[in-house]
């Protein structure tokens, strides 16, 4: 069964096309990952996908959920789905506890003191434990990142959405953010990301999928992608190395 | 004719604890207003939003005097006959209430869009968004604007005199009719000004200081 499923999707910014009927289907478990250049249309996708973007057409099913904008079914899709963005975003005038406990306390009736339980198993799942009391920004862009990967955890998501985490971590900051997410992946956890770091798609990605010019250009399982792509824009894209 | 003792001193401190009330007053309902609007002004309703754009225009359109003559003359004419004291009131809190929402206003959307996002991605409603995560960040912004605005709340308080309420500057007039001695008694009037609105202004710089350092967004 797949846990998402996106059906000939078209997403217009006015007059711009930016998705030109994308259809996709991710199996729960799976880790796919999203390439392509800047501008193809990797974050809208992703972003429709929680309903952070309306479509015009087409259809997007994820854990159940069809996606529509109306505000209520949009809170219950969003229950079920974490989205971690490039630049963190988290709260900061919270804490780091008070970061990852507010959700599953306003929006799941969870008590505080379960709160809390579930502060710390995520918190050490993403190895920062320490950082309970800290304030956002008294922590280095890696470890807000990791604490926004652990608050999308607190709400039990059926599938984790990630757009471009590691890319606006300095160079030796990117490791121990891959690092948490490798470990999810690892635990069953079905995640769809778009990167970058291309040694990262192909070893831990099942699926990688090319995004140009607002399609899904070429997709496969990773290493056969990596190893032989069949479209000139693929090629193009790989041997040129592009950040 | 008295001369300008320690009676009309103190008659013009009492008036200035009338400017101090009035300021007090039209900035309770004055916030309350403003909050209100400052909401609807970034609602999703096109409704709403237009009718508190349309408010905030108006008012700040049109001389507060002539809110006051209108609260004050107009319901008369009208036939209801309202104390001077409370036409003061409505008339400043209104005036307030424009001003403030658009200085609220501002503070909500100088609250990083990615708040929105983040905190919508985790299934928060918009009432929640707002009291959880947007309004702790925004109180933060607008506290200096806000305290600022509050220097020109006292002083501009001075124009409710024209409908016979006496405040700071109406008792200087009348302590001024009895004594004719203007240079000292509007040197004591303006100086009791000074001391009520120099302290806010200096708040207001220093929490412009202290809430910008440490804000990492
Ligand atoms: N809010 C927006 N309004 C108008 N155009 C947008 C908006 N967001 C993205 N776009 C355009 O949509 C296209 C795809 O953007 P995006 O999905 O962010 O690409 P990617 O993530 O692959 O870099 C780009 O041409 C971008 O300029
Ligand atoms: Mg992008």
């Amino acid at each position: 069964m797949s846990v998402v499923a996106i059906d000939q999707v078209h997403k217009r910014y006015g007059a711009l096309e930016v998705l030109k009927g994308v259809s996709l289907s991710v199996e729960t478990g799976q880790v796919v990952a999203i390439i392509g250049r800047s501008g193809s249309g990797k974050s809208t996708m992703l972003r429709c996908i929680n309903g952070l973007e309306a479509f015009q057409s087409g259809s997007i099913t994820v854990a159940g959920h069809d996606v529509q904008q109306e505000p209520t079914k949009l809170r219950e899709l969003r229950k079920d789905v974490g989205i971690v963005f490039q630049s963190y975003n988290l709260f900061p005038h919270l804490t780091v506890s008070q970061n990852i406990t507010l959700s599953p306390r306003i929006t799941q009736g969870v008590k505080a003191a379960d709160a809390e339980v579930i502060a710390r198993r995520v918190l050490s799942q993403v190895g920062l434990l320490e950082k309970f009391d800290a304030y956002p920004d008294m922590l280095s862009g890696g470890q807000q990142q990791r604490v926004a990967i652990a608050r999308s955890l607190a709400m039990r998501p059926k599938v984790m959405l990630f757009d471009e985490v590691t890319s606006a971590l300095d160079p030796e900051l990117t490791g121990e953010v891959l690092l948490v997410m490798e470990q999810l992946a690892k635990e069953g956890m079905t995640m769809l990301l778009v990167t970058h770091e291309m040694s990262f798609a192909r070893s831990v990605a099942d699926l990688t999928v090319f995004m140009h010019q607002g399609k899904i250009w070429e997709a496969g399982p990773s290493k056969e992608l990596f190893e032989y792509p069949k479209t000139a824009e693929l090629q193009a894209f790989l041997s040129s190395g592009v950040k | 004719m008295s001369t300008f003792g320690w009676p009309e001193f103190l008659f013009l401190l009492r008036s200035a604890g009338w400017s101090i009330v009035l300021t007090v007053i039209a900035l309770a309902f004055g916030a309350v207003g403003g909050g209100a609007f400052a909401i609807m002004r970034l609602a999703n309703n096109a409704v709403l939003r237009t009718i508190a754009a349309i408010y905030i225009l108006v008012i700040q359109s049109i001389p507060v005097l002539m809110i006051l003559f209108m609260a004050y003359y107009g319901l008369s004419i009208a036939g209801v006959e309202i104390p001077p004291l409370l036409a003061a009131s409505v008339s400043l809190s209104i005036y307030v209430s424009a001003y403030l929402a658009e200085i609220w206003r501002g503070s909500i959307q100088a609250v990083p869009p990615q708040q929105w996002e983040a905190s919508a991605s985790l299934a928060l409603t918009r009432p929640q968004q707002y009291r959880y995560i947007i309004l702790p960040q925004a109180l933060r912004i607008s506290l200096p604007p806000t305290v600022g605005f509050l220097v020109q709340l006292v002083k501009n308080t001075s124009i409710v005199s024209v409908v016979g309420f006496v405040e700071l500057s109406r008792a200087g007039q009348l302590v001024n009719n009895a004594t004719f001695r203007p240079f000292e008694v509007f040197m004591v009037v303006a100086a009791i000004y000074f001391a009520i609105c120099f302290p806010l202004s200096r708040l207001s710089r220093y929490l412009e200081r202290v809430l910008h350092v440490g804000r990492s967004h």
